[in-house]
């Protein structure tokens, strides 16, 4: 047993070191919705190191105290059929812990499934839709879409919108929220915002095929002045997307970051209320209870929605 | 020529090449051996016609040990390509087809393979029953197993492999995405064996519902027996499911139905849904005959009976029953809202109590015992810690909002890593070597097999931790490279490392079965580890009719009872016995579906018909035959029991 206690004792150390340098992506959140999840996350570790550490104490006083060699020749152990206080202890604080997992778990639902509170502006609604294996991004408000990255202000909630021109696959900005998955004949809803402003890596989360390694994008968080100039520059400089440009760029392959004025939308728009092959309650999306029922209403039946996209 | 062409392999390399040859020189290899030695007769009489639970259980041994090397293989190849930043070891789709392959191979057919090979071998021996309820049934689900599996394999050499994930989700699994054949391989090599699944799902429960020894009430069964019980149940519950979701999507493959599709009503979601409500009922499938091992293990080498049986048996059903209402946490991301989410994250969570029930019993079954370090022992010893942190992990997943993160990354990974090898893997060694001198009358070297032990505990510890730093760092899974500025390559090293760890342990492993075949005593008697449960109490070389007086139980440790507190376990005269007959149609018919199965991968409609046709003629063979099994005369039971003894 000592040899395994010392190397984990050694990954420890390194892990603590190395982590001293930099701190891990998930656990340096930019943003609230990565805050709230890297809260419940040290939480957790938290408790369950406790769990763990009462395991292993256990386990190694017993292989100490009860080990053969340790008994006489002679030692006949005893039946001992189980005892109800030991069982209900055993029970009973499991089910404390995870009783208090559930409370955290089910507020931290509802804060990430929502719109990130303590903004005074409205949310900025982003389309993220991918390809094999690019990331479009559609600014239907400001009239602009860019390939591959992102430019995000600080200090506004971000809606994303997500959907996909070919299989599964999921947004996901580590420093700035967990990902979401987009899919081809609905659109999802993932609520972010960024709060410090910086360089960070998105990528698809989801296996998609041969290029999915490949399929990252690159996220600028800058202030909301500077987000309006990008926005201004962006305007005035690139060149408007036209249908045969986008078809283009849903052939499957790599490109690199292309900006455009216009949107996609305009002329293939994304699989939501009447474009939908169905979807999770689309327009309620800002009222969660309603959404769930809605959804579960929209989902028995499939039948009739409406594929005419 | 079109149709020579879907037999190529779309994306060849030296490596695909260079298996095609040595498969090649191996089958001739092994029909030259059996044809000079002249054991065909042997094999056909002795192994491919047996009805014999004992003989089947060590048939599905050795197939999981090949696919235990498959995987293995592939497995160290992830790791090596992953092992530094931008390697070039394996191109992309390479990949993905040997991440997609590890993961089939491994579940279906290395560990559900393992599973029931213990099953077979030792539940009926622990009932004190002759065989299963069903002997021909159970010939039928190992073929249906076996030719499933290596039509599966065929996938490497023939047509190309599938490459879409072991959860192959539609619509990459889709025609439009994944064009070749090999997810045809996916959806009709898993659908053969799971049908023998299934058939052993049944099976099981009638043998273990009506044939146990007099005196065995339900709450006297070995807790192996228990765990067997409840996991076929399982099995019986989710194994259609899965056989609906694979029927759903050959048909979307081959005949153009339209269920996963994107377009024309078709949800890809209903994919992920039927998959995994078959599939999170499958990692109990696997855990819950690994808790029963650990049962008898731990009790054996602790001298004690095991603590809180009735708990015990009380967590398993209550582990069955959720296990069927928490599908929905492995894709919390999908979108379905925070009270979806949250009613899939309280149930996931709730596991935890019955499986921590579980292991405080373990420990305190160690109470004052008196334990031995036998390498059994050490498996099971070294399973609590391990499995422990690899479910509190799941725990932590088990928090949706907080999966958001973890999903797909190395986390995720780690997690079920932690759990299926020290849960699975570890119990299958620990089983294998606990069982084995039952099996083959001889024991594995102790020595040999500790060094194995500590090869793979700390082989999987320094294989696995790691992936939880790169995950919460952000390396997300099924990647076939990163670039060198993500600062992943350390992790990726150190797991490579343990992955190396692991695989020297288990040709350790290989090596001690050869070593201890060769120089260990046959001398062994029946029981050789002082056991408590039934099985011990036959010979030693075990006849094939088991028991020749059928043992009466009032205790769910007779056998201990019988050594130490004066029970008798033997009261009944010998009589002479009635045996089921051994029979070809199993494999026969196994072959036909061998047969339709790669007839319908590459659409050769003229195969499907004749190989069904056969199947039929199987079928209703088996309608008119009049077979009442034979006898096994007195003479003949008092001869075998004699020299048996007289062995001992
Ligand atoms: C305490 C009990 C457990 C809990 C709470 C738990 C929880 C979870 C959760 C929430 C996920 C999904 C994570 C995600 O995809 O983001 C997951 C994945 C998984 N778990 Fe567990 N788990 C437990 C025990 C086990 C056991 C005992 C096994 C197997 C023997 C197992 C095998 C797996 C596998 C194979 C996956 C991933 C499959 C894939 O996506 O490829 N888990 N677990
Ligand atoms: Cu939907
Ligand atoms: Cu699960």
């Amino acid at each position: 047993m000592k040899i395994k206690w010392m190397i984990l004792a050694a990954i420890l150390t390194v892990l603590t070191v190395l982590t001293g340098c930099e701190p891990l992506a998930v656990l340096d959140p930019k943003g609230p919705q990565a805050q709230t999840q890297a809260d419940v996350i040290l939480l957790s570790i938290a408790i369950m190191s406790f769990i763990v550490i009462a395991v292993f104490a256990i386990l190694i006083y017993m292989l100490v105290k009860y080990r053969a060699s340790k008994q006489p020749e002679d030692y006949k152990p005893p039946h001992i059929e189980g005892n109800f206080w030991v069982e209900a202890i055993c029970v009973g604080i499991p089910v404390l812990i995870v009783a208090y997992l559930s409370f955290v778990s089910v507020e931290s639902n509802y804060k990430v499934e929502a719109t990130p509170e303590g903004y005074d502006e409205e949310p900025l609604v982003v389309y993220a839709s991918s390809s094999d294996w690019k990331w479009h991004f559609s600014y239907p408000e400001e009239n602009i879409e860019t390939l591959n990255y992102l430019y995000v202000p600080t200090d506004r909630p971000l809606e994303f919108r997500l959907y996909s021109y070919g299989p599964i696959s999921a947004f996901w900005i580590p420093q700035l929220g967990g990902q979401k998955y987009a899919m081809a004949d609905m659109v999802t809803t993932l609520h972010l915002a960024a709060d410090v402003p910086g360089e960070y890596s998105g990528r698809n989360a989801n296996f998609s095929g041969e290029g999915f390694a490949e399929q990252t994008f690159n996220v600028n968080a800058v202030s909301p002045d500077e987000f309006d100039e990008w926005v201004e520059e962006v305007q005035t400089t690139a060149d408007p997307i036209t249908e045969d440009e986008f078809e283009e760029l849903l052939e499957p392959g790599h490109l690199g970051q292309q900006t455009f004025t216009g949107t996609h939308l305009e002329f293939m728009p994304a699989p939501e209320g009447e474009h939908g092959g169905h979807n999770h309650g689309g327009e309620s999306e800002e009222s969660h209870e309603e959404h769930s029922d809605q959804s579960d209403d929209e989902h028995s039946d499939h039948s009739e929605h409406d594929h005419d996209h | 020529m079109e149709f020579f062409e879907r037999f190529a392999i779309p994306h060849p390399s030296p490596i695909i090449y260079a298996s095609m040859v040595a498969i090649g020189i191996t089958l001739l290899a092994i029909i030259a051996g059996l044809t000079f030695f002249k054991k065909w007769g042997y094999l056909w009489r002795e192994w491919l016609t047996t009805v014999d639970h004992k003989r089947i259980g060590i048939m599905y041994l050795i197939s999981a040990l090949l696919m235990l090397f498959r995987g293995g293989v592939d497995a160290l190849m992830m790791r090596a390509q992953l092992a530094t930043p931008e390697a070039q070891l394996l191109d992309s789709q390479h990949y993905n087809e040997i991440f997609t392959t590890h993961g089939v191979v491994m579940i279906i057919f290395m560990a559900m393979a393992f599973i029931i090979a213990l099953m077979n071998f030792v539940v009926p021996l622990q009932i004190g029953a002759r065989d299963v309820a069903f002997p021909r049934l159970n010939a039928l689900s190992f073929w249906l197993y076996f030719m499933g599996a290596m039509l599966f394999n065929l996938s490497f050499v023939i047509g190309g492999s599938p490459s879409s994930g072991w959860t192959s989700y539609f619509p990459l699994a889709g025609n439009e995405f994944s064009p070749s054949v090999g997810t045809n391989y996916y959806m009709i090599a898993i659908q053969i064996a799971g049908i023998g699944t299934l058939i052993t799902g049944i099976n099981f429960i009638v043998t273990i519902l009506k044939m146990r020894a007099p005196g065995m009430k339900l709450m006297k069964m070995p807790m192996f027996t228990w765990s067997a019980l409840i996991t076929n149940l399982i099995i019986t519950f989710a194994f259609p499911v899965l056989t609906v979701a694979l029927a759903m999507g050959t048909m979307d493959r081959l005949f153009g139905t339209q269920f996963f599709t994107t377009g024309n009503g078709g949800m890809d979601m209903l994919w992920a849904n039927l998959f995994w409500v078959w599939g999170h009922p499958e990692v109990y499938i696997l855990v819950l005959p690994a808790f029963g091992i650990y049962s008898e293990i731990i009790s054996t080498f602790a001298k004690r009976n095991l603590y809180g049986y009735k708990s015990m048996v009380a967590s398993m059903v209550i582990i069955s029953l959720l296990s069927f209402v928490v599908w929905v946490h492995h894709f919390f991301t999908m979108g379905q809202g925070a009270m979806v989410n949250s009613i899939f994250s309280i149930t996931t969570m709730a596991i935890a109590v019955p499986t921590g029930i579980k292991i405080f019993n373990w420990l305190f079954t160690l109470y004052k015992g008196s334990i031995r370090f036998t390498v059994p022992m050490m498996y099971s010893l070294g399973f609590l810690p391990i499995f422990t942190i690899g479910g509190v992990t799941g725990v932590m997943l088990g928090m949706s909002a907080a999966d958001y993160q973890y999903h797909n990354t190395m986390f995720l990974v780690a997690h079920f890593h932690l759990v299926i090898i020290p849960g699975v893997v570890f119990a299958m060694l620990a089983g294998l070597t606990y069982w084995w001198p039952k099996m083959f009358g001889f024991m594995l070297n102790e020595r040999i097999g500790k060094w194995a032990f500590w090869f793979i505990s700390v082989g999987t510890c320094v294989a696995f931790f790691p992936m939880f730093i790169s995950g919460l760092d952000g390396q997300a899974r099924r990647m076939y490279t990163y670039s060198e500025s993500t600062g992943f390559g350390f992790w990726n090293m150190l797991s490579f490392v343990g992955a190396v760890a692991l695989a020297i342990g288990f040709i350790i492993i290989v090596y001690n079965i050869y070593y201890s075949t060769r120089y260990a005593s046959r001398d062994i008697g029946s029981d050789p580890w002082d056991a408590r449960s039934l099985e011990w109490a036959t010979h030693t070389p075990v006849p094939e009719y088991n028991f020749a007086t059928i043992p009466e139980v009032d205790s769910s440790e007779a056998f201990w009872d019988s050594k130490y507190n004066g029970h008798k376990l033997f009261k009944g005269k010998l009589k002479e016995i009635h045996m089921p007959n051994n029979s070809g149609v199993p494999f026969i018919m196994s072959a036909l579906f061998f047969v339709l199965g790669f007839s319908f991968i590459f659409s050769i409609w003229i195969g499907v018909i004749v190989s069904l046709l056969g199947i039929c003629a199987c079928l209703m063979h088996r309608s008119f035959e009049k077979d009442h099994g034979r006898h096994i005369s007195l003479e003949e039971v008092e001869k075998t029991e004699s020299e048996l003894r007289g062995g001992k």
